[in-house]
């Protein structure tokens, strides 16, 4: 298990956590703001790419939002579920574009899946 | 172990850099950047950190603590000044000589300069790297009239961007058409048509005569029709030239970019080059290209990496781009040049829509406004040289993904 570089735990930040393909599983601390791809991208966790940056251009941040959390996150737009179709691994209801979820403190615990691949 | 060297420390050079530690590399690395910031993302340059909208910390391509933990020295604020392939060490602005085994030239490209009187005047600005964006945000906080020189993706990306700011906005353009060079006129059509009615006053057609100031400071650009164009801040944005003379002094084949194989391989086997300062084949288009983007960045540095590990990965994909003007998002794959006729699916009405461009029976590019799913899809469809007819392209209701 790997922890968050940026923030040491007791900083009062959101955590959430990434668990990749192969079940590692990632617990990171973020900044409130930080999209859920910067987090991954910052504590070099594998499976997320973000090659576009986060504009919503490229679909590598391809990742399933654990069903509790779903209704708690902006609803997904347009544009973004027109990428989801085309990702690498297999999108599916609960699917989201990392870059596209900021976290916030209602977003405090997100369990968040990782694809198989997003190339 | 081995010395990899990597110059130039632009967004190819942050890429490298990451794939080779991903794939187990143990070389010692060394990465030399002219600015004096670590690798980082360009494109929001002249749209999100423009408009204030993004912090610079959320640019960096890795957090700086990625450097430190996988042992990649960093010489910032350091310009490459010769590279001596006899004796495989390269001599930086300060002197110092580094070695390498093997080196890795990610120099990128640099403005093309306007080249009119009155082009050095205090209020004419650039835009490449985070220096030009953070002097131009702070130069036009408090001046209305902006003048864009250039009606290109920069140039209309920081149009928009002022205009988001409430600025007056010209653009000047030379050619007849936005986007020329990239975009088929279709394209160029709608943009134009948005600009203008989001309060943009596009000129085409008009050349720059002269920048005229008053204490050294721009007020207006004069047009070679005579007219004159008020101008407090002015962006110039026409082009970019490849950095390759460091290259080329050294005897490495150059002819517009330094010239690399489909494995990034220079003409010197232990030298790669990578991103917008390479000249590259592409076997999807039959030719050799140089591109501006960073999907080739990427893509290029990936195969690098590969190389360097001594496997052979070619590189050989469609080149896709994006640019966000206003609420709109273009996604480009492929290369429109040589159409012989454009396909509309969708309509430009709704703000919604793709154009293909076919020469004869074969798509080139797929360019797609708020469209992301026709731009995937043209992705995936030019790769695998899969077409669809002309029809089939204009029907909505065909689902083009059936073709994969």
């Amino acid at each position: 298990m790997q922890v968050g570089k940026i923030f040491s735990r007791g900083d009062n930040v959101p955590t959430i956590t990434l668990i990749a393909h192969t079940g590692e599983i990632h617990t990171l601390d973020v900044e409130e703001g930080t999209t859920v791809m910067e987090a991954a991208i910052n504590n070099a966790v594998d499976g997320i790419i973000g090659e576009c940056g986060g504009c919503c251009s490229c679909a590598t941040c391809h990742c399933y939002i654990d069903s509790r959390w779903l209704d708690k996150l902006p609803v997904r737009g347009d544009l973004e579920s027109e990428m989801l179709e085309f990702a690498s691994s297999q999108a599916g209801p609960n699917s989201r574009l990392a870059c596209q979820v900021e976290v916030t403190d209602a977003l405090d615990g997100l369990v968040v899946t990782l694809p198989e691949t997003q190339l | 172990m081995q010395k990899i060297l990597v110059i130039g420390a632009g967004h190819g050079a942050g890429q490298l850099l990451d794939s080779l530690r991903r794939a187990g590399c143990e070389d010692s690395l060394t990465l030399v950047g002219e600015e004096s910031w670590l690798p980082y993302q360009r494109p929001p340059l002249s749209k999100k950190f423009l408009s204030g909208e993004m912090s610079q910390e959320r640019l960096a391509f890795r957090p700086e603590d990625f450097y430190t933990r996988h042992q990649i020295d960093t010489r910032l604020s350091c310009r490459a000044v010769a590279l001596d392939r006899d004796a495989a060490r390269v001599e930086l602005c300060t002197g110092e000589l580094l070695p390498y085994d093997r080196l890795a030239i990610a120099t990128g490209a640099r403005v093309r300069k306007l080249a009119v009187p009155g082009a050095t005047l205090d209020g004419v600005h650039y835009l490449r790297g985070i220096d030009d964006a953070r002097r131009l945000r702070e130069d036009w906080i408090d001046k209305q009239e902006v003048c864009v020189i250039g009606g290109g993706f920069i140039g209309l990306e920081v149009a928009a961007s002022a205009r988001a700011l409430g600025k007056n906005v010209t653009v000047v353009e030379a050619m007849d058409r936005l986007m020329a060079r990239a975009v088929s006129p279709d394209l160029s059509e709608f943009f134009l048509a948005t600009h203008t009615a989001r309060g943009v006053r596009v000129l085409l057609n008009a050349g720059v005569e002269e920048l005229l100031g008053t204490e050294q400071r721009v007020d207006a650009v004069r047009l070679t029709d005579g007219r004159e164009i008020a101008a407090e801040v002015v962006l110039v944005g026409i082009g970019v030239l490849p950095n390759q003379e460091l290259a080329a002094r050294a005897g490495l084949a150059c002819d517009n970019g330094i010239l690399v194989n489909e494995f990034t391989q220079t003409s010197d086997d232990r030298i790669v080059a990578l991103g917008d300062c390479t000249n590259h084949p592409n076997a999807l288009l039959g030719r050799r290209l140089r591109l501006e983007s960073v999907h080739n960045a990427v893509e290029q540095a990936r195969t690098a990496a590969a190389n360097l590990m001594g496997q052979k990965l070619a590189y050989n994909q469609p080149p896709w781009f994006w640019s966000d003007q206003f609420e709109y998002k273009l996604q480009m794959v492929g290369l429109s040049e040589g159409f012989d006729q454009v396909v509309m699916r969708g309509e430009p009405e709704t703000g919604k829509f793709s154009l293909f461009c076919f020469h004869g029976d074969q798509l080139l590019a797929v360019e797609s406004v708020n469209s992301p799913g026709d731009h995937m899809v043209g992705r995936k469809l030019l790769a695998a040289c899969r077409y669809p007819t002309h029809q089939q392209a204009a029907d909505r209701d065909f689902v083009l993904k059936n073709l994969l």
